[in-house]
């Protein structure tokens, strides 16, 4: 993240000054801190619900039953998550969170996950493979149906709107694979 | 099909919270303080991923500002020109991983300005729905568990993500 943010950053300013748009630069720079200040006003609402609805699932263990239940299908993948850890209940949760398009519940039960998996992670100054998994499958985004872009096309009159949701999953399933085929590939040449 | 799928999908919180709720007041838990207990871990949580926030949307919106953004969706366009791609599809492509907001907001344009059935609308209604908004996601969930070290995550989330817009233009070709 250090490079990215380097690079985005220094060659924004070179690029401002020759093309003399130092103006916009900077007010974009002040537009980019409110749009942060907004997004976790909104995040700090589904955020705050949804930890109160986990410590429901919590205190009166049905997480561990919902951990029971898929680690089957969990632990093939994430394969360093003891017994019915948490973990694998919160990453269930947010997997058909997204399936079924639900983006304000899937993003704070992704991070109710990433705190589970930060309990089994020896070095919490460096990310788990298993967290990288996590993260990989979420921005891989695969979504059941598309409603937000079938929403829109419909709203413009398209022929036929729903006639992307069958190209869009075929799409996310091939990139979501590859990507996890990509991780797997770097921790392998990295070894 | 979709309306079953939109149905469900309407459906599964309020029956989520619902089950959540039931299942609690029969195994004798206070739903009420336990709810309150746990958001109490809200602000926490939010406070912590707010500098990872702020960092990334000021230099990616310093970017796009600055006119680099337009310079490199051109560049894209004029490398791949023998390929016939839309223009429209290198600034979805580029867009997406940044700005989950300025993405909804470009496609309604596109669709707008080339019409919804063609293949610039149906190219980049793809990578609509089969990429993500990557560096907000990195810097959310990075960032709630404060992870200094993301080892090599973030060039495995780029990679993947160009492979995606390939696969994406790939599908669309094949369908439309």
């Amino acid at each position: 993240m250090n490079w990215v943010w380097l690079i985005l950053l220094s060659v924004g300013v070179v690029f401002a000054i020759f093309t003399g748009n130092l103006d916009a630069f900077t007010k974009a720079l002040f537009d980019g801190a409110k749009s942060a200040v907004e997004v976790s006003l909104f995040l700090l609402g589904i955020v705050s619900i949804w930890m109160g609805i986990t410590k429901i699932l919590e205190d009166s263990g049905l997480i561990h039953r919902i951990a029971h239940l898929f680690r089957p299908i969990i632990a093939r993948l994430f394969r360093n998550i003891p017994g019915d850890h948490p973990a694998i209940a919160a990453i269930t949760l947010n997997v058909l969170a997204n399936l079924f398009g639900l983006g304000n519940a899937a993003t704070p039960l992704g991070i109710k996950a990433m705190q589970e998996l930060d309990t089994l992670n020896p070095d919490k100054q460096t990310i788990s493979f298993e967290m990288m998994i996590f993260i990989v499958i979420n921005t891989a985004s695969i979504q059941l149906i598309p409603f937000t872009v079938i929403g829109i096309l419909a709203g413009f009159g398209a022929a036929n709107p729903a006639a992307i949701a069958l190209p869009t999953l075929i799409a996310t399933l091939i990139s979501g694979l590859a990507a996890l085929l990509i991780l797997f590939a770097f921790r392998r040449a990295l070894k | 099909m979709i309306q079953y799928v939109n149905y469900i999908s309407l459906l599964i919180i309020p029956l989520f919270i619902l089950f959540t709720l039931l299942y609690g007041s029969a195994h004798k838990v206070r739903v009420y303080d336990s709810f309150v207990a746990g958001a109490k871990e809200g602000p926490k949580i939010v406070l912590n991923i707010f500098p990872y926030l702020l960092a990334i949307f000021v230099a990616i919106k310093g970017f796009q500002g600055s006119g680099a953004f337009d310079y490199l969706k051109n560049g894209f366009y004029q490398l791949f020109a023998g390929l016939h791609i839309p223009i429209e599809v290198f600034s979805m492509a580029l867009i997406k991983p940044l700005s989950g907001s300025a993405s909804t907001a470009l496609f309604t344009d596109i669709v707008k300005s080339a019409g919804p059935d063609s293949m610039a609308a149906k190219m980049t209604a793809i990578i609509m729905g089969s990429a993500e908004t990557t560096f907000y996601v990195l810097a959310v969930y990075l960032g709630a568990v404060n992870i200094k070290n993301s080892r090599y995550l973030v060039p495995v989330c780029l990679i993947a993500d160009c492979f995606g817009i390939v696969v994406a233009i790939i599908v669309a070709r094949a369908f439309f």
